[in-house]
């Protein structure tokens, strides 16, 4: 890809995050909480999957354990708060390392054997953390963690007035996972997650330590899920196994990310724009069903996508774009057969 | 001083001796061919040298180092590098990204690999094709790709696995071109290949395997003459043929 065709993409970015930055001046979206709350899922949702987009999507190998990360990162945040009665950030510090050890603890052997046995392991780990949570008394067992009322702000990363602080802590997350993932993408550790997923003995050829490559991709990605995890607790102003630690959970960071396109930056924004509504809003619908409806409306979305085009929404929109700029250029053949 | 020295490389598949203690050298700038019959174990001797197989006995060195055992990208990283005969392009990357990633290994700087990855692409005249997926090219575009994608890492000792098979007289002439055009960049070449005609005027020495055994090693020149490698591999007629044109050429 030349390098103007990445600048203007990266203007486009820009243009995105400016335009979200600005969305709590209009009064109308601001005084909607539905609305904020909404968005601030949609951002918190495109980040989630972002991080699993790293070692899911680039790096070709699907983790079925993410809840696992992002929950040990919502303890974190919640056990300073509310057991040690401190500010989130530390918490959020310890919850980001300790989400990285385990998925390379768990991935060390996986990734030194072929087939399925990542994905199968990943599996096995939501269950083993959510049972062992649920019975654990230090980290408050079945019951979770309920946040005390603190002083609100930045500090303490709580707000009670209004949902904007949220919002920009949302947006902060965002910009800062999104950016990650999209200097990654253009440097060589971006080459090399890909080279490994499209042929991991070539790589190796090719002087790439995949081992390596893989470890480090599956620590950022689960750091990072973590990290997200802890805004999700400091949200909802609780933390619990089921809540955070469940298979749905981790099915929400895969399905998002399959469903807006695994492997590029856009995919998991299309997909969280398309999925977070349609799940608000049949919540809203439905709200005594609890929590199955959405995911059965993830699930018969997914089935269509991968009938229809298995690149996901950003396949779609490649295609359509393409099919414009052939019609333009069919448009533009034509003028020149009718000019004298 | 040697560049690489394969010493008693034996390599079994079960009851199977794909390699059996082969030994030979292969001395700095020079180029030397790999050749034998279908199913002589020149593969295998690659997927050995690079460390894509762990050899059942001998010991490999490579520019003052043993590289027995070692892992292949680390082999690779010292400077040993292959292609692979069945081709192996990463294939929803670009042809341009497939360069790329080669490029990188001579370091991490994305200006410079860029315009590594450029270059190579042009020697191997896969510009019109650099931003496509590699996965999409006809099969002469993907050898060419093995060859400038083992091109881009830099590497002291290139190995290509018959990057001319399959592709027409002219390309296989370009071929050619393309390959004294990385020898007198100082690159040494070890080049398995079937087409005779290709290999005997540009190698420096020949080794010839047969049934997983060396069986002969010398310059083009003795290996025509040789009577096991006639029998083996080339045949009567053919080696007339190689003679007839060494006769020609010392008269022209
Ligand atoms: N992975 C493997 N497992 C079992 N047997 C193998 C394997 N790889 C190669 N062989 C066998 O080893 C022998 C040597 O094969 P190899 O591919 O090295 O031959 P080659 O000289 O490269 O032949 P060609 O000219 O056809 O490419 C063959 O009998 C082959 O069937
Ligand atoms: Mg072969």
């Amino acid at each position: 890809m030349n390098h103007r065709a990445l600048k203007r993409k990266d203007l486009f970015w820009l243009a995105l995050v400016v335009l979200l930055a600005l969305m709590p001046a209009v009064s109308a979206v601001a005084t909607n909480t539905f609305l904020m709350h909404v968005l601030i899922l949609i951002l918190l949702f495109s980040a989630m999957a972002q991080t699993w987009n790293i070692i899911g999507g680039y790096g070709g190998q699907t983790s079925f354990g993410h809840s696992v990360f992002f929950g040990i990162g919502a303890y974190g945040a919640g056990m300073a708060v509310v057991t040690y009665g401190l500010s989130p950030w530390p918490g959020i510090g310890i919850g980001m390392v300790a989400a990285a050890a385990v998925a390379v603890l768990i991935s060390y052997p996986c990734f030194k054997l072929s087939g399925h046995y990542f994905a199968i392991a990943t599996f096995a780990i939501v269950e083993i953390f959510h049972r062992m949570f649920l019975v654990w008394y230090w980290v408050g067992g079945a019951l979770g963690l309920d946040y005390p009322v603190v002083e609100q702000g930045l500090k303490n990363f709580m707000w009670y007035d209004t949902k904007t602080g949220y919002y920009y802590g949302a947006l902060a997350l965002f910009v800062l996972v999104f950016g990650i993932v999209r200097f990654l993408e253009s440097h060589r550790f971006g080459y090399y997650l890909r080279a490994v997923r499209e042929g991991q003995e070539t790589a190796e050829s090719l002087g790439v330590n995949s081992q390596a490559i893989k470890l480090t991709a599956m620590a950022l990605s689960a750091a990072l899920a973590a990290m997200c995890g802890a805004f999700f607790g400091q949200y909802n102003l609780r933390v619990d196994p089921s809540m955070v630690m469940s298979l749905d959970m981790s099915m929400k960071f895969v399905l998002v990310t399959i469903l807006g396109g695994a492997g590029t930056l856009a995919g998991p924004l299309l997909g969280a724009a398309v999925l977070i509504p349609l799940q608000e809003y049949t919540r809203a619908l439905w709200g005594g069903l609890g929590g199955g409806v959405d995911l059965i409306v993830f699930g018969v979305l997914i089935i269509i996508i991968v009938i229809k085009q298995p690149a996901g929404i950003s396949g779609m929109v490649r295609d359509i774009a393409k099919h414009i700029e052939r019609r333009r250029a069919a448009a533009k053949g034509g003028t020149s057969i009718d000019a004298p | 001083m040697t560049l690489l020295e394969v010493r008693e490389v034996t390599k079994k598949f079960g009851a199977l001796v794909a390699n059996d203690k082969v030994s030979f050298t292969v001395d700095p700038g020079t180029i030397v061919g790999l050749i034998g019959p279908n199913g002589a174990g020149k593969t295998t001797l690659f997927n050995c040298i690079s460390g894509l197989y762990a050899i059942s006995a001998g010991r490999i060195f490579f520019d003052g180092t043993e590289i027995t055992g070692l892992p292949s990208f680390r082999i690779a990283r010292l400077g040993a590098v292959r292609t692979f005969q069945v081709v192996r392009p990463l294939k929803e990357m670009t042809v341009f990204d497939n360069v790329l990633v080669g490029a990188f290994l001579q370091g991490a700087g994305n200006a410079r690999a860029r315009a590594t990855a450029e270059e190579c692409i042009r020697i191997c005249n896969l510009t019109e094709y650099a931003d496509k997926p590699a996965g999409d090219l006809p099969i002469g575009g993907k050898k060419r790709l093995e060859l400038a994608r083992a091109l881009a890492t830099g590497p002291k000792l290139l190995m290509l696995d018959e990057v001319m098979a399959g592709l027409t007289s002219t390309e296989v002439k370009g071929a050619m071109e393309v390959i004294h055009d990385i020898r007198r960049k100082g690159i040494t070449l070890l080049i398995v290949e079937h087409i005779m005609e290709a290999i005997m005027p540009i190698a420096d020495k020949v080794v010839v395997l047969d049934g997983g055994i060396k069986i002969a090693e010398g310059p083009p020149d003795r290996i025509i003459d040789d009577e096991r490698v006639i029998s083996a591999y080339l045949g009567t007629k053919f080696s007339r043929r190689l003679q007839a044109r060494r006769e020609e050429s010392k008269h022209a």
